[in-house]
């Protein structure tokens, strides 16, 4: 079928919605991979010891280098009297600023329990602010269960940052999302290649480079999971720009593309600039999609990345798609890369964890997609599945990493037809 | 509040999931916001199992407290009986439903299911993972175990092991092979492995075995009260307990003590001359009560080992472990916060930690060898191979398991030999772990917690310098740290090669 569907066509596209138990982490997990990208920034837990036992259990293995994120664990006396909970928590920011001079950004992360009590973070860093000032920037957002799901911590963390951010009317392209550094790096070549060079990316690793959005900014997602920031940059008056995210060779080139176009970039610059790279990567995917090519792939929903990624896979690499599930779909955000491949998958929003455990059981995919709480019972049941979370930890944006991000996906394939023991149980 | 940075134990409703998964035909409806479904993973992925945990979340939301979140939680309760059809329902709520309030259990006994309900009491913001477990196998004996008539042959219960514990699975074969070498057949072992069905049997074995007093305690208490099981008291980990215990199951039964010991390697292997280096090595032991007491009885009586540290984090086992350490000279160190260990164990510069994966993690900072011993493990803890760590086949394993990180008795005595010939280089660490020879760069920097803050102001002659290098490097680390306190205690502000010798007299043994 042609993917011609004109945009209202798409968004009139039927969108499978459920209400269940969701298997999902909540938005504090996000917490693991932003500290080590913004690296004078700690993360303070305002919860439970059920958060913290999240932070190290989702960790998988622990980051032994002191964490640059702690809990603040509320007890039986905290819950008695908010007063107090107010004064223990400055008690144990001064604590720990005392002990970790190197830190210039100090987030207070909200949990299920301190929303659910109440305790007023927003106003408590704003006055723990003006105490530190001009040393330590306290800002709070919300990684709560209740109100995030994983990859929405560091939407909302961002979110945060940006409504900090002063105003600067200068034309400059902002990028939003964390990226591994070799990968921003990459991506900050192909702009100077461009002749894109007034740059902003957020967040940024350190807080002291100047930064400000205004209504000359044009900013572009390189992460599809960050509704609430994009939603507060069009407050902030800055322009978005819509691509399909920069995965694969084709899905790089049309993200650039889109940023080309909006900046006046000339084709020949655009092709020079693009060209080798996009090459290179077609043959790298090409190579790793012999393994891939008519298999079939089925989605749980996770990171927010599945829509992007299933267009890759099918529209780079040949897989059939069966059920592509996400937490939230953001038309906003994930429409182009939707539009391409709504006509041939059942696209699902939000879950029921127990009835799409039996629709995966009833499809059998070649390949399943899923948290780390369902992998090892899948795979007993005979399933190849590829844990969600290695994709937000690992190097997968744009052209150098098309093919690996191809190869997370042909790994367990390539695994499963090696292994002649079975070890469906 | 409390900063915590790593936890030892989770919150009590990881301890009900342990349980709950631990068993069969039981099934756990926990009042939970979204999120907290990343205890399955600690199952599946930790230990490796290859069923979700028998535990069905609410998974609310922000929205649904505006509106009715009992509902949500009714629905779910009979959804998941729908579905599963337990024998045995289990309902709880975690942190944040335990602020909201809606009475699990209230509401779950109100929906009039088939099957018995037990409703769990487990306060987030007071407790922890072990009582979780302890509490909730309580209610489900509570509930359903009740007098029975005892089986004509001898026979026992095995009583505490759970999912996620601490090579549970391969202490139940282990002692079910010992006790049936003695006559006693197992009866039912729970929570692990039983069905509500044998929890209503209970009554029919003789007495109990408490394998764990973390999670078992309490239900053998009650069942030493209302069914008249008394049970057993010492924990066969080690040589010594092992045979302390046979004793005491043959008290329990009534026969004769028995004169012969238990069939393990452990005793000739520290009595062989290879060993003779182990002696006097000095161990720190830290993890849950049960396992640091018997491994500090191993360490010193089996081993020949120095215990210069102990302690636990679970603070229900403080007064044995404090009594324990009293009676070695030693002041027991009762913390959850595992600065405060890592502290103490720099502090001490033990050459070998007995812990749990927090001080192995330590251990790999501070450059001091590691064995686990104990709960909170990750997945490396849960071997393929068959590894106990009580009976004669778990003496075995701590031997292997703790002298294994140690350089190998025969090597020693040749790098100290040697230690200036070139094909000795000393930075290539014990042979048999080519993967894991330690960093000389980490190994020889002074830590930041130890010695960091003392030694500033003072500096090494090169002479001394020198004279260090040629200190073996697996003690190297601990020459250093001990010679720059003792600089700083005499008020010493160059270290020469006289102070280095100085310091080594001083804190000779």
């Amino acid at each position: 079928m042609p993917n011609d569907l004109s945009p209202s066509a798409c968004s009139a596209a039927p969108i499978l919605k459920e209400r269940g138990q969701h298997e999902v982490f909540c938005g504090l997990t996000s917490i693991i991979w932003l500290h080590r990208k913004m690296q004078d920034a700690f993360f303070l837990v305002v919860g439970s010891r059920t958060c913290a036992h999240l932070l190290q259990s989702a960790a998988g293995v622990m980051i032994f280098a002191e964490p640059r994120f702690a809990t603040a664990i509320l007890e039986e006396t905290d819950l008695a009297g908010m007063a107090d909970a107010h004064q223990e928590l400055e008690r144990v920011v001064s604590d720990l600023l005392s002990r970790r001079s190197d830190i210039k950004r100090l987030f207070l992360v909200g949990s299920c329990p301190s929303e659910v009590i109440k305790i007023d973070l927003a106003t408590m860093a704003k006055k723990l602010s003006q105490k530190y000032h001009p040393d330590v920037n306290v800002v709070n957002f919300s990684g709560s269960g209740i109100e995030t799901t994983f990859t929405q911590g560091e939407d909302a963390c961002l979110e945060a940052v940006i409504r900090d951010l002063p105003n600067d009317d200068k034309t400059q392209l902002a990028v939003l999302g964390a990226l591994p550094d070799v990968v921003q790096d990459q991506m900050m070549r192909l702009f100077t290649d461009m002749g894109i060079d007034d740059v902003l990316v957020l967040p940024q690793q350190t807080a002291g480079i100047p930064a400000g959005v205004g209504k000359n900014t044009h900013f572009i997602c390189a992460q599809p999971f960050l509704g609430a920031a994009y939603d507060e940059m069009v407050r902030r008056g800055a322009n978005a720009i819509h691509a399909p995210f920069p995965f694969g060779a084709n899905g790089t080139t049309e993200w650039l593309a889109a940023i080309a176009k909006r900046f006046g970039i000339d084709q020949d610059k655009f092709d020079a600039a693009t060209a080798g790279p996009k090459a290179r990567a077609e043959r790298a995917i090409a190579k790793v999609s012999e393994t891939l090519a008519g298999r079939s792939i089925f989605f749980f929903p996770d990171s927010q990345l599945e829509v992007p990624l299933a267009r890759f896979l099918s529209d780079e690499c040949g897989m059939k798609l069966t059920e592509v599930g996400s937490p939230y779909i953001h038309r906003a955000l994930v429409g182009e890369d939707l539009k391409l491949i709504e006509h041939n998958a059942v696209i699902s929003e939000g879950q029921d964890v127990e009835k799409q455990l039996d629709r995966v059981t009833a499809c059998n995919p070649d390949l399943t997609v899923c948290g780390l709480g369902l992998a090892n019972p899948l795979e007993a049941q005979g399933l190849s599945t590829k844990w969600a979370i290695e994709l937000v930890f690992s190097p997968i944006h744009f052209y150098e990493q098309a093919a690996d991000l191809a190869g997370l996906f042909a790994r367990p394939i390539v695994r499963s037809d090696l292994l002649k023991v079975g070890g469906a149980i | 509040m409390k900063l915590s940075v790593w936890t030892y134990e989770g919150p009590p409703h990881v301890g009900a999931i342990r349980v709950a998964t631990g068993m069969k035909r039981v099934h756990l409806v926990l009042h939970a916001p979204q999120g907290d479904t990343y205890a399955d993973l600690l199952f599946t992925m930790i230990e490796r199992r290859n069923h979700r945990p028998p535990v069905t979340y609410t998974t609310f939301q922000a929205r649904d407290l505006g509106s009715d979140t009992a509902t949500l939680f009714k629905d779910a309760c009979l959804e998941a009986y729908e579905r599963f059809k337990p024998d045995l329902l289990l309902v709880g709520a975690s942190c944040t439903a335990e602020l909201i309030q809606d009475d699990p259990g209230g509401l779950a006994e109100a929906l009039g299911l088939p099957v018995p309900v037990v409703a769990l009491e487990l306060p987030s913001y007071q407790r922890k993972e072990n009582f979780g477990a302890d509490e909730t196998f309580y209610q489900i004996v509570r509930k359903l175990a009740h007098p029975v008539e005892r089986s004509a042959e001898i026979t026992c219960n095995l009583i505490g092991p759970t999912a996620l514990g601490f090579r549970h699975r391969d202490d139940i074969v282990e002692i079910t092979k010992l006790l049936s070498e003695l006559g006693v057949q197992v009866n039912v072992c729970a929570p692990m492995y039983a069905t509500p069905d044998d929890i209503a049997n209970l009554g029919r074995a003789h007495f109990n075995v408490l394998m764990y007093p973390e999670t078992g305690e309490t239900a053998c208490r009650h069942m030493e009260r209302t069914l008249g099981l008394p049970f057993t008291k010492t924990v066969p980990i080690g040589v010594s307990a092992t045979n302390e215990f046979v004793d005491e199951v043959l008290g329990l039964i009534g026969r004769a003590r028995s004169e012969c010991s238990v069939d393990s390697r452990l005793p000739w292997y520290s009595a062989s001359v290879d060993s003779t280096y182990l002696t006097g090595k000095r161990v720190f032991i830290f993890g849950d009560g049960s396992h640091v007491m018997t491994a500090a009885r191993i360490a010193k009586e089996e081993i020949g080992f120095d215990v210069v540290g102990m302690g636990c984090y679970n603070r229900e086992l403080a007064r044995p472990v404090r009594a324990m350490a009293k009676e070695l000279g030693l002041e027991a160190l009762i913390t959850e916060d595992y600065l405060e260990v890592e502290a103490e164990i720099a502090d001490l510069s033990p050459e070998l930690i007995l812990g749990t994966q927090m001080e192995r993690h330590i251990g790999k900072r501070l450059g001091i060898p590691c064995a686990v011993i104990s709960a909170p493990v990750h997945v490396q803890d849960f071997p393929a191979r068959f590894s106990p760590q009580m009976g004669a086949e778990g003496a075995n394993v701590i031997f292997d398991t703790w002298v294994h990180p140690l350089v190998m008795g025969l090597e020693e005595h040749l790098l100290t030999m040697f230690r200036e010939d070139f094909e000795f280089s000393d930075t290539a660490g014990p042979s048999h772990h080519a993967a894991h020879s330690p960093n000389q760069e980490i190994v020889d920097q002074p830590t930041s917690i130890a010695a960091s803050d003392q030694s500033a102001n003072i500096i090494w002659l090169s002479d001394a310098e020198k004279e260090l290098r040629k200190i073996p490097f697996f003690v190297r680390g601990k020459a250093r740290r001990n010679t720059e306190k003792y600089a700083t205690d005499h008020g010493v502000a160059q270290i020469s090669i006289e102070t280095l010798y100085e310091a080594k007299a001083h804190y000779a043994r």
